[in-house]
């Protein structure tokens, strides 16, 4: 499998997050989209381990190289679960003083 | 055309329709459920790479917790209708339109690259099951997780600190 097709497709995941975040209005999508940003990378650094290890691989045959790749991808999870906690607790703050999720109202700093 | 292409042009086309629909559906829960069909798309996708413990991971603490926290925080806005109002159909527009020209220009920055055309991938090996991860975690990575412990904590607290009634 050529790794162009898994960088074509994260791009692609990549670009519908970004068009998400910024066409839609609701804070919890937008986090949504964001997270889908997150997996689009992920998904990325583990094809590229794999990348990484077929050309390891050839000069050793008993190579173990990625294995670093695969564990980025496992600190970058553990940051986005403690990242999801804060940041809905944030929304949750947010609905409570302006009774919204929508974006649009968060426009103080404009007057 | 072998199964391991025929599944993986499912996945791939599965994984950007939910996301399209995730992006697109009016009602929050279903963009909700949409982004876990996206989750589950690319865990099948690690089990393609050969990266098991990554796929059961992403599907305990994506598909498992992430979304169980966003559901729940959705239920108890009651945000479960369609309140939002279509407002500026051009802001709309432009935001796709924005989208778009990043991956072309993502696409375009790839088909320059002379080095990828011809790579390919080893999906054989052992490197993605958990006794050499494992390993390589607790002998070279020890430190980190061990942090990421104390992240996790300070993040717990901040997240009651943050959603505590009254101040």
């Amino acid at each position: 499998m050529p790794i162009n097709y898994y960088i074509i497709l994260a791009v692609a995941l990549f670009s519908i997050g970004v068009a998400g975040v910024l066409t839609r209005r609701n804070a919890i999508i937008i986090f949504m989209c964001v997270e889908l940003m997150l997996n689009a990378v992920n998904l990325l650094l583990v094809a590229f381990s794999k990348m990484h290890y077929a050309n390891a691989v050839q000069l050793n045959p008993a190579s173990t190289a990625g294995t670093e790749a695969q564990l980025f991808v496992f600190f970058i999870m553990v940051v986005a679960a403690a990242e999801v906690s804060v940041g809905l607790a944030i929304i949750v703050m947010m609905y409570r003083n302006i009774h919204s999720v929508d974006i649009n109202f968060l426009n103080r700093l404009k007057h | 055309m072998s199964i391991t292409e025929i599944l993986f042009w499912f996945l791939s086309a599965m994984a950007l329709g939910a996301a399209l629909m995730m992006v697109t559906s009016k009602n929050p829960v279903y963009s909700v459920l949409w982004l876990i069909v996206v989750f589950f798309a690319i865990s099948g996708h690690y089990i393609l790479l050969n990266a098991q413990f990554l796929a059961i991971v992403n599907i305990i603490v994506y598909a498992g917790a992430i979304m169980v926290l966003f559901l729940f925080v959705i239920m108890l806005m009651n945000l479960n209708a369609n309140n939002e109002p279509q407002k500026n159909q051009w802001s709309k527009i432009a935001g796709i339109i924005a989208g778009g020209c990043l991956l072309l220009v993502f696409i375009a920055a790839i088909r320059q690259s002379e080095a990828l055309q011809t790579q390919l991938l080893e999906t054989g090996g052992e490197t993605g099951l958990i006794h050499l991860l494992g390993k390589t975690l607790f002998t070279d990575y020890v430190l980190p997780f061990e942090i990421s412990s104390v992240l996790f904590l300070s993040a717990m607290v901040g997240a009651v600190v943050i959603g505590k009634k009254g101040d």
